[in-house]
């Protein structure tokens, strides 16, 4: 869909070339090169400098995630809870590891700074909905229900 | 009699279920209102559920959906009670997080009848000069990490005579292990804004701003629904003067906490730092004057309208005055939020608020990937600003993660040193390649292949970094490697010279071993390795092994430890 339909509601001052990134993202999952240009020319500013202002941060995405993004919280206190074992897990479940997406586009992995549920460490986030206290088991059991839910799609 | 029930349903209840006990009190209970409120702090109870009675409440931790503890939940049971622990009652001082979890976040009335808005008004009748003075004698410095006198700032932006003044409110909280801010965002929404309009009264800023990180919805959503009922009810109209509030996204870059960055963000552009002078409150967002403040500052800031700045300043230290909020998580029993005097010492908060065993635990780490770490013969340390920099640590936005005896302390700085290297703007080489380079150097020591030049590589190269940095991103980046080589070298020495982790962390130094006298070979191992490494014959097969812990968490009588690798 062109962009210019979510952009209603934006003022084409550059200051809102962020937010606009933010709503694109929302609706279409990613970043596709067809919206990064129609929204440089929304902005009167070249493809190059949105380029730029995409690169730099770390939210948006360049490709098509999955259906469910799975968010693993690598934060100081998952961090020594076992973060690592957590994203072991997933990829024993997934078989993708950080940074990709299955070939069913069921899910995607990332890993992420910190969700702020550090007392429930180690947690994930699948599509922003946080799962914490995190054991192998649950894991399993999280994503086995994902799954089928995407299955019954 | 019950008067209503809550429900913790911030996202620290949320994650741990907080969310189906809302909905399956709300659906059964028929005869009083469930309502959802914020977190009081006690995260590890979670999920939490408040009985309000005619006189008193009661608290019940780790609630199910369920018919049974619905049924004592009803009839105000001994079940799940929760106890509030002398130890932590004795400490704490709740002043700015006084609302937190005892009120419906999006529930403008119910923070008015709760006081809210009265230092506002309080504030709006007095000469914004004088707001400045009170916050001045207050003494209260930034909550963010930096300490700067909050008084003074907001002096220097009250100076100005331009028509555009721009206040921003820093919601950036990116250090991984800190989650404060978030609380009172998603806790007491009005009362950050109440401090935001106080702040543009006295600075006669035009505008305001609050930069929140995109990976807290809730708070977005709760600030969103507190700032539209601000503007509806016209509290944003100060002596005639309508104020423009914006909450911007951020978008997943960690230096933008970092004000300089922070702006350009909010300008739509990478957000990379700059060098001050000019500082912000000269030239900050298009070149209007600005002022950075942080969520915890401004929730200070109707406190002390409301008490005053002498009563307020009575709490704290000669140098640190007020409350503190302290996010408090690792290897401690009761995790959570808690707000405490400065002055306390850092081993009241660790084993008399957290609970944490005397003995077991090895150090702190206070302040983020940009803090120290601080060794247990140290917790008697006040903290206040002042201590905790001669430690070589910084207060930092009050992330405070407790690190037990069985973690590695150089695993831990090198996990600091990957997340900053990844977090480096890049715009100082010092801060792009330095950081990098102490993280290969980190890299190669865990792995059992570094050297006593490694060592040295990283006492040399850190200061450097510091000096050859424009930002706090890289000012403070080598603290995490800094601070464990002053106080545990000996563990540095340990990976270096015997190649032998003490805490039998690092996977490179450590197998797998199976006690087969303690065996009884359920196989359940066998079945549970991912990689196969483990034979019929319950044998681990050293090469294949990948270290994941699957089957020492699933060994039904606990036969299966790390131990040192074994050589050749």
């Amino acid at each position: 869909m062109p962009v210019a339909t979510y952009l209603k509601e934006i003022d084409k001052d550059s200051s809102n070339l962020i937010k606009a990134l933010q709503t694109v993202q929302k609706h279409e999952g990613f970043i596709s090169d067809e919206n990064l240009k129609e929204l440089a020319e929304y902005f009167s500013m070249p493809p190059v400098e949105v380029e730029g202002v995409v690169s730099f941060y770390a939210q948006f995405k360049r490709s098509k995630p999955g259906q469910f993004i799975i968010s693993v919280c690598d934060g100081t206190a998952c961090h020594i809870k076992g973060s690592d074992l957590v994203k072991n897990w997933i990829t024993e479940e997934t078989g993708i590891e950080s940074g990709e997406t299955d070939d069913e586009g069921v899910f995607s992995v990332e890993t992420v700074a910190c969700l702020g549920c550090c007392s429930l460490a180690p947690v994930m986030a699948v599509n922003g909905k946080v799962h914490g206290n995190l054991s192998r088991k649950k894991v399993q059991k999280t994503l086995r229900q994902y799954r089928e839910e995407a299955h019954n799609d | 009699m019950i008067k209503r029930i809550k429900v913790g349903t911030a996202s620290c209840g949320i994650a741990a279920g907080a969310d189906e006990v809302y909905d399956y009190l709300s659906k059964n209970v028929t005869d009083h209102d469930v309502v959802e409120v914020g977190c009081i702090g006690h995260c590890y109870a979670e999920p939490l559920v408040e009985v309000e009675t005619e006189d008193r409440s009661y608290f019940f931790e780790n609630v199910e959906p369920t018919e049974e503890d619905l049924k004592n939940i009803l009839d105000v049971g001994e079940e799940k009670r929760l106890t509030f622990r002398k130890e932590r009652k004795d400490k704490e001082l709740l002043k700015v997080s006084r609302l937190a979890g005892r009120i419906v976040p999006t529930s403008l009335q119910e923070y008015k009848e709760n006081g809210g808005y009265q230092a506002l008004e309080k504030a709006l009748e007095m000469d914004p000069d004088n707001v400045v003075e009170e916050v001045k004698n207050s003494g209260l410095r930034g909550r963010g990490g930096g300490g700067f006198p909050t008084g003074i700032k907001w002096g220097l932006l009250a100076a100005k005579e331009d028509e555009t003044k721009i206040l921003i409110c820093n919601a950036d909280e990116g250090d991984p292990g800190a989650f404060m801010d978030k609380s009172l965002m998603e806790c007491v929404p009005h009362q950050v804004m109440e401090g935001m309009l106080i702040a543009a009264h006295a600075t006669g800023a035009s505008e305001v701003f609050i930069y929140v990180r995109a990976e807290y919805p809730r708070a977005i959503e709760h600030l969103t629904t507190a700032i539209d009922q601000i503007i509806e009810n016209k509290i944003n109209v100060l002596n005639g003067k309508e104020i423009g509030i914006q909450v911007k996204e951020g978008a997943g870059a960690f230096v933008c906490g970092e004000e300089t960055a922070m702006i350009h963000s909010l300008e739509g552009k990478r957000g990379m730092p700059r060098f001050r002078p000019p500082y912000p409150t000269d030239d900050g967002y298009k070149g209007h004057p600005t002022v950075i403040n942080n969520v915890e500052s401004y929730a200070n800031v109707p406190v002390i309208i409301s008490e005053g700045a002498d009563e307020y300043s009575k709490v704290g230290t000669e140098g640190s005055k007020g409350t503190k909020l302290f996010a408090l998580a690792g290897d401690l029993e009761y995790t959570g939020i808690v707000e405490v005097p400065m002055g306390i010492t850092i081993g009241e908060i660790v084993y008399d608020i957290g609970g944490a065993e005397k003995g077991s635990v090895k150090a702190v780490q206070i302040g983020g990937p940009s803090g120290g770490c601080i060794p247990a013969k140290h917790f008697d340390t006040p903290v206040d600003y002042d201590s905790l920099n001669s430690l070589g640590a910084i207060m930092g936005s009050g992330g405070l993660i407790v690190i037990g005896n069985n973690r590695c302390m150089v695993e831990t700085a090198r996990y600091f040193l990957d997340f900053t290297a990844r977090e480096s703007c890049g715009k100082c080489t010092f801060c792009r390649v330095g950081n990098m380079r102490l993280l290969e150097t980190l890299e190669r020591i865990t792995k059992g292949n570094g050297t006593q030049a490694d060592i040295d590589l990283l006492e040399d190269l850190g200061p450097k970094i510091v000096d050859g940095s424009l930002c706090g991103l890289g000012q403070t980046a080598p603290n995490p490697v800094l601070s464990t080589l002053r106080f545990f070298k000996d563990e540095y020495k340990a990976h270096v010279e015997d190649k032998v982790c003490p805490a039998l962390v690092c996977n490179d130094l450590v197998e797998i071993e199976i006690d087969h006298d303690t065996c009884i070979e359920c196989m359940a191992c066998v079945k549970t390795c991912p990689v196969d490494a483990i034979s019929d014959d319950i044998e681990v097969d050293v090469d294949t092994c990948t270290r994941c812990n699957s089957c020492i968490e699933v060994c039904p009588v606990d036969a299966i430890s790390r131990i040192p690798l074994r050589g050749e």
